[in-house]
């Protein structure tokens, strides 16, 4: 299943790394085959560093969107820029490891801060971000433009960490990478319980004893850690949507955490797969956004033909649906003017049809077309195949017991709610038109034996009775 | 390190830039520049704050990037009217994007903000490495701008008068029409900020007041962005209410209070950029957050020093 979705994803792909390819007169099959045939040095780095930054963004992804923190994490990937900038200084440019520390000092401030400020001041939590977001990335920016004019500002492996450049990363980057990833895998299946508590039900976590404080810091802290581990491959900008996308693509899937933590971790695996290889085929494309488009096209792609949930599907269904409830109105207008005429003929003029209706009579003639079409009406003494306001309808036998069922139901349904729930008796019709559509035959029986099989409603019209649908013609008075 | 933090010299921050008439001129611009961008910022984000849209000006920023970019490829210039018209459809589709995720779609709307403008960002991104290489737009001088090259910039007359740069002449038109469309419809913005539900049975066409600041919104980033950067759009949208909630409450006294914070901003940021010699536009910003952590210090409303024996909220009490 995977991989024939990995295969079919590829072949979406396909055409528009051609046509990249294309333009900047590379050859295309070559590099595609130095690709997957796994052999370089670099490309192993690369798909290896993808594939764990996947994981890793994947599952704290799931968490982030599940706990509604996605601005969360966006605010903490700028908010990590200055203690980047400093530990670059205070690593002589050189360690890696000097600038991860520093920026997970600078993610622990600046989630510290906007806590305290959403905890001990009425400033609401969007507008907290905003300010620890912009403050602290602009600190960065001031910090990064200093060093830029000082002597020894060789800032080239700094530029890389705003919009992240895959080809740059060594492999004691990759070490931290798939490290970072293997410690949130670990961390998460030990405290799946603990995490999932926490973010669902912070309350009940509390009355249970859990230190609900300390494992929303430690979330923050592995969230942080996350961030920047993937910031040289995605950069400062745009790492948030690594872990925003994947997950809320997983969420149109399924509600089950579990399911939706895997095939998280999967969409941003595979995008990320996908991205380093469009990057590997045109050199100017910067990593960071590719991956990122990547995982927006299979999100717009689930979000539209999922085969349970996409939109498509559903509003196909809706139509259908919709498509119905216009045919039962329009058999019910039927219905209500053969009663005005108390039964004593069986045609009707689309224009007292049109009145009924209280809709133009072209319109109400495009109504009238599905019911023709569905054999539940038909036109009498017409040789124009057009309809007019002057051509008279009458239902088959068919559409006559379908008027009656309609009818019954809103009646019914009226009457239960007068009778048994004690609404008044004119607030009943807006309910009674939206139900009679749903009510099955189980629930009718139901209602028949409440109301010991009535004969009238509320408002004193009569309702057709069980014969009356099973005759399934008019009896004429 | 030891270089990092330059030496504080009194007389060369805060007389030499204005010892001289050409200095005088010239730096005068930047801070003018500043304090326009900031006012009309802080103008709008003070509705923006109330609105819980703080976010949506981050989103808005950087989803324009990519109706920039394609406006600078289609017209092969940087001439102001088809750069807004791409920005503004831009951010529009952005804003119309959010909303349709957040509605029609189980997605929340965090995630939806997220999602929409990262991608948008992305896009535009490599809009910019495929197709515009060469050109004078880069992401970096979107990200954080230039507003020390503000004086460079053409500059307009009108006759024989002599304006000033185009893009200060502008910014400074844009808090003006701000400045006029806030005092025309301060009631209408008022009641759908503040009680939709009264605004809804009142008759006001709340869509579009909310369209309507957005489309202010992304004017005024579109105007700036060229020379201050985004980010300081961010911040400018959100710190001069907040510092201001800090010591009075109500709107009007806010709206009153972001014109003298935006003065002291530019001209604090000027200055600490002239001690730091870093970036004009990030140091104001800095300030700007200085500013805000006085303000907490010292506030009389909810400030620390001055409740500091006061119960935190009155959920706590009971």
């Amino acid at each position: 299943m995977n991989a024939t979705k990995t295969f079919s994803l590829t072949l979406i792909f396909l055409p528009i790394s051609q046509l990249l390819a294309s333009t900047k007169d590379l050859d295309f099959f070559d590099r595609t085959l130095r690709f997957f045939s796994f052999n370089d040095y670099s490309v192993q780095v690369v798909v290896l560093g993808v594939i764990f930054m996947g994981i890793g963004c994947g599952l704290m992804g799931g968490l982030v969107v599940t706990r509604r923190l996605s601005l969360f994490s966006d605010t903490l990937s700028h908010a990590v820029l200055p203690g980047i900038v400093i530990g670059f200084i205070l690593g002589g440019f050189k360690s890696s490891f000097v600038v991860i520390i520093g920026a997970m000092v600078a993610g622990f401030l600046g989630v510290t801060l906007i806590s305290s400020i959403t905890k001990y001041t009425k400033i609401r939590l969007d507008s907290a971000l905003g300010l620890v977001l912009s403050g602290f990335y602009a600190m960065g920016v001031c910090f990064l433009t200093r060093i830029q004019k000082l002597e020894f500002g060789n800032q080239s492996g700094i530029d890389r960490y705003i919009f992240g450049q895959i080809a740059g990363i060594s492999s004691t980057d990759l070490y931290t990478i798939v490290i970072s990833g293997v410690l949130i895998l670990a961390i998460i299946i030990l405290f799946y319980k603990e995490l999932l508590v926490t973010g669902f039900d912070s309350n009940f976590a509390h009355s249970i004893g859990l230190p609900v404080e300390f494992i929303q810091y430690i979330f923050w802290m592995l969230l942080a850690f996350t961030v920047i581990t993937s910031l040289q491959i995605v950069g400062v900008i745009l790492v948030s949507a690594l872990l925003i996308i994947p997950a809320a693509t997983a969420s149109i899937i399924t509600q089950n955490m579990k399911t939706l933590l895997l095939w998280s971790s999967l969409f941003a695996v595979v995008s990320g797969i996908i991205g380093a290889y469009l990057s590997f085929l045109g050199n100017s494309l910067p990593t960071g956004p590719i991956i990122v488009l990547c995982s927006c096209c299979i999100f717009i792609i689930i979000l539209f033909l999922h085969w349970k949930n996409g939109l498509l599907l559903k509003w196909y269904r809706l139509r259908g649906k919709e498509k119905k409830i216009a045919v039962e109105n329009t058999l019910k207008a039927v219905y209500q003017e053969l009663e005005v005429q108390r039964f004593s003929k069986d045609l009707i003029l689309i224009s007292d049809l049109a009145k009924r209706r209280r809709v133009s009579v072209p319109e109400v003639c495009q109504e009238i077309i599905p019911l023709i079409e569905q054999e539940l009406a038909f036109v009498k003494e017409s040789s124009n195949p057009k309809l007019r306001g002057e051509n008279k309808i009458a239902l088959s036998p068919k559409g006559w017991s379908e008027a009656c069922r309609i009818i019954r139901n809103h009646r019914l349904w009226e009457l239960y709610l007068t009778n048994e729930v004690q609404y008044q008796a004119d607030h009943v019709h807006d309910d009674a038109e939206k139900i009679e559509h749903i009510l099955g035959d189980e629930l009718v029986r139901k209602l028949e034996k409440i109301l010991s099989n009535p004969t009238k409603d509320p408002h004193g019209k009569l309702i057709p009775s069980q014969q009356d649908i099973k005759r399934g013609y008019m009896h004429i008075q | 390190m030891s270089d990092f933090f330059p030496i504080f010299d009194f007389i060369d921050i805060f007389w030499t830039p204005w010892s001289t008439p050409q200095d005088y001129i010239w730096n005068g611009k930047i801070v003018l520049m500043g304090f326009f961008v900031s006012a009309s910022c802080g103008m709008i984000g003070s509705f923006i704050v109330v609105r819980r849209l703080a976010l949506m000006g981050d989103a808005i920023s950087h989803g324009i990037l990519p109706g920039l970019v394609l406006a600078f490829i289609v017209s092969q210039s940087k001439a102001l009217l088809p750069m807004f018209i791409g920005a503004c459809a831009a951010g529009m589709l952005c804003n119309f994007c959010i909303e349709w995720l957040n509605k029609k779609t189980p997605i929340k709307l965090d995630s939806a903000m997220g999602l929409t403008f990262t991608s948008f960002f992305a896009l535009g991104i490599i809009l910019i490495a495929q197709f515009a290489n060469n050109a004078h737009i880069d992401a970096e001088c979107l990200l954080y701008g230039e507003i020390g090259y503000i004086p460079l910039e053409k500059h307009i007359f009108i006759g024989d008068f002599h304006l000033g740069p185009r893009p200060l002449v502008f910014m400074g038109v844009v808090l003006i029409s701000i400045t006029v469309l806030i005092i025309l419809f301060y009631k209408q913005l008022m009641v759908t900020s503040f009680d939709l539900t009264l605004s809804v049975t009142l008759g006001l066409p709340v869509k579009i007041f909310h369209y309507g600041l957005m489309l202010c919104l992304a004017f005024t980033i579109v105007s700036s962005f060229e020379s201050v950067g985004v980010i300081l759009v961010i911040a400018m949208i959100i710190f001069p209410s907040i510092t201001a909630s800090f010591f009075v409450t109500r709107m009007p006294n806010i709206l009153f209070s972001t014109i003298p914070l935006s003065a002291f901003y530019s001209i604090g940021g000027f200055c600490f950029a002239r001690w730091f010699d870093c970036s004009i536009a990030s140091a104001m910003v800095v300030v700007a957050m200085l500013c805000f952590f006085v303000a907490w210090l010292v506030g009389k409303e909810n400030g620390i020093l001055l409740n500091f024996t006061k119960p935190k909220t009155f959920s706590k009490i009971k």
